[in-house]
């Protein structure tokens, strides 16, 4: 195992490479699972309660329907020449050494089941092909390992077919899912989208009453009253943000972020009691029907609203969801207005601003800090923003740089398209399986480790609610504060000047008629607006 | 899965929360605190009584600002603020002080 040990390290020594590569620990991993979902948990969306009886032939049917469904998976389960380009681009293998968690290995979990059920050689010469049985042992195994990806694809960055183990490890979950062995954390929070609207279980009264505290507390810290409006019929813009936002630290100094920014635009805008929440777990558990039902309610939020836009907060896989499969699970979204993007998120709403010189900063707010920022994994390499290649890199970096006087980026090969995830995504961010999500924050522990040393950085802005919560609970175990880690908007709260009110006649000039509304020019669209071998589709 | 106390069963499931919210009493609360190696204070009890009462008018823990918030209102600055609650509730205040109060975890990505 790679031990965590930055603090003894003798003097003058250099800091730990984040992307050293471990001594190998086989089987050290093997015991890590998530907690099982409850028989109610799994019946809640359809999924059989416990193991069913005839499991191992209704996995392996299970496995034909979704190879005959999806193409990819039978392409990346055929292609893989284990060339060993990916072996160690995996965090969780890094942080672990576990060679189970080397990106093949995981895909040979699912791959040697498929050659032994799908392929002529597998069914006649099994041990020649590496085929084998799906027995109750390599149930286990998936069950640990495919708990053990984060569905961040950097391996599919290094691979030269482009094999996707992300899609590999949702396939094994939906399988697992229909013969009753779920996931608690992901499956019970599925339920509450459903049955409440929103991960937290956050009733309206709750969420209504959490917005009036916010309103409150800026009017006290800036004399401005800022509105959080709710389910407001006839606003612009539906802001669709992760309810960690209207819960926990630092996520909800981003949404106070939001708030800020729309009431400087004068923009239009609500939130959703229906649809309090952007995260998709239903892309975790590879469910097609799980991510079409929570999709879903965020169309019929916006048609019940009437809403002419939707930005999304900062939410790393919502954003993915949205950007790369709204338009399938829940379009047609020809309601809305055809001149901006569907979905836009809030960088690139704020940025936009920004570029118009609609929002006034004082950056000296920031004064006290030194930002890097960490690439959330799912904005990073599963959707863009903006109009040009690269805007998910550019366009919250530009944000940060807008408002903020000191930003120093991490080692170039652990940023942009090479980004790690932060060890708790893809469905993992429990807390039965913290030492997992400790051991896959290292290389970003690392790689932060060397900015503060040499670089005096003394923040790591996400915009991402998994990676905040992720940030928070790991960051003490690599000797950092748990506040190091901060919403994008968060530093935008912190620095933007915010127009007092009317009354005061302290408007200026520029503003002083009724178009402080904000009046955005549409855009382009972007040309090619799908991602990195994940099609946006039209 | 369950906690013994004076001869009664309490049902919790697999993190020590309890199952059925309406047998929560503070004795248990102060068994589960122990549990969690937490020896309950006034200071404890004013976070739990807080939460159980916010818990009772929205069916859902307060967001940590809120509570933070209340706090200082209610006990004076020196007790409002994140820094202390963690060092009440080390795992955290949300997760930690939930379970002893009798509510349920609170889930997604918190």
């Amino acid at each position: 195992m790679a031990d965590v040990e930055l603090d003894d390290r003798p003097e003058g020594e250099q800091h730990p490479d984040p992307l050293e590569i471990p001594a190998l620990a086989p089987g050290a991993m093997a015991e890590s699972r998530p907690f099982p979902a409850s028989e109610a948990h799994n019946t809640a969306l359809g999924f059989p309660g416990e193991l069913v009886e005839n499991w191992q032939e209704r996995a392996i049917d299970k496995m034909g329907e979704l190879l005959t469904k999806y193409r990819s998976l039978k392409v990346y389960l055929d292609s893989c020449v284990k060339c060993g380009a990916c072996t160690d681009k995996c965090h969780y293998f890094l942080g672990t050494g576990d060679p189970k968690n080397m990106p093949v290995a995981r895909q040979d979990l699912f791959r040697k089941v498929y050659r032994r059920y799908f392929t002529l050689t597998g069914k006649l010469f099994p041990t020649l092909v590496g085929a084998e049985d799906l027995t109750k042992d390599v149930l286990d195994d998936w069950y640990s390992y495919f708990h053990q990806c984060s569905q961040c694809r950097r391996c599919s960055v290094f691979c030269p077919y482009g094999i996707d183990t992300a899609e590999i490890s949702m396939a094994a979950r939906e399988i697992m899912d229909s013969i009753g062995v779920g996931q608690k954390y992901c499956n019970e929070i599925i339920g509450k989208v459903h049955k409440i609207g929103n991960n937290l279980g956050l009733p309206q009264p709750a969420l209504e009453s959490t917005l009036e505290d916010l309103t409150e507390e800026i009017e006290e810290d800036t004399g401005v009253t800022v509105r959080f409006p709710l389910d407001e019929e006839g606003a612009d813009i539906l802001l669709i943000t992760p309810s960690a936002d209207f819960f926990a630290e630092p996520h909800i100094d981003g949404l106070i972020g939001y708030a800020k920014v729309f009431h400087e635009a004068g923009a239009s805008w609500t939130l959703s009691s229906y649809a309090s929440e952007a995260a998709n777990f239903g892309m975790f558990i590879g469910s097609y029907e799980q991510m079409r039902l929570v999709a879903r309610r965020i169309r019929k939020a916006a048609l019940d609203l009437g809403v002419k836009r939707i930005v999304v907060g900062e939410c790393g896989h919502a954003y993915r969801v949205a950007y790369s499969f709204w338009n399938t699970l829940a379009g047609p979204w020809d309601f809305l207005d055809p001149n901006y993007p569907v979905p836009m998120h809030i960088c690139e709403y704020t940025h936009d601003l920004i570029q118009k010189g609609k929002l006034k900063f004082d950056k000296s707010q920031n004064d006290h800090m030194t930002l890097t920022l960490h690439d959330s994994c799912n904005i990073a390499r599963a959707s863009r923003m903006g109009d040009t290649p690269g805007g998910q890199f550019e366009i919250p970096r530009a944000v940060i740089k807008a408002v903020c006087n000191n930003f120093i980026d991490m080692a170039v090969d652990t940023i942009r398209e090479q980004t790690f995830c932060c060890g708790g995504g893809g469905g993992l961010l429990s807390d039965e399986i913290i030492d997992i999500r400790v051991k896959g924050a290292q290389p970003r522990m690392r790689a932060l480790r060397e900015v503060v040393e040499e670089h005096g950085v003394t923040h790591m802005a996400a915009i991402c609610a998994i990676c905040k919560a992720q940030f928070t609970k790991v960051l003490p175990e690599y000797g950092f504060e748990r506040d190091t880690v901060v919403s994008v908007h968060q530093l935008v709260s912190n620095a933007i000047i915010l127009t007092p009110p009317e009354d005061d006649g302290a408007k200026d000039d520029e503003s002083g008629d009724d178009d402080a509304r904000e009046v955005l020019e549409p855009r382009a669209l972007p040309a090619d607006a799908g991602a990195e071998g994940e099609i946006r589709d039209e | 899965m369950a906690y013994e106390l004076n001869g009664n069963s309490y049902d919790h499931d697999e993190e020590g929360y309890l199952t059925d919210l309406s047998k929560w009493n503070s004795e248990l609360a102060e068994l589960i605190a122990e549990d969690e190696k937490i020896a309950m204070t006034d200071e404890h009890w004013e976070v739990v009584n807080f939460l159980r009462e916010y818990y009772d008018e929205y069916q859902i823990a307060p967001a940590i600002r809120v509570l933070v918030k209340a706090m200082k209102k209610k006990f004076g600055p020196e007790k409002g603020s994140n820094k202390y609650l963690y060092e009440l509730f080390p795992y955290g205040p949300a997760k930690q002080a939930c379970k002893i109060a009798g509510l349920p975890k609170p889930t997604g990505c918190v």
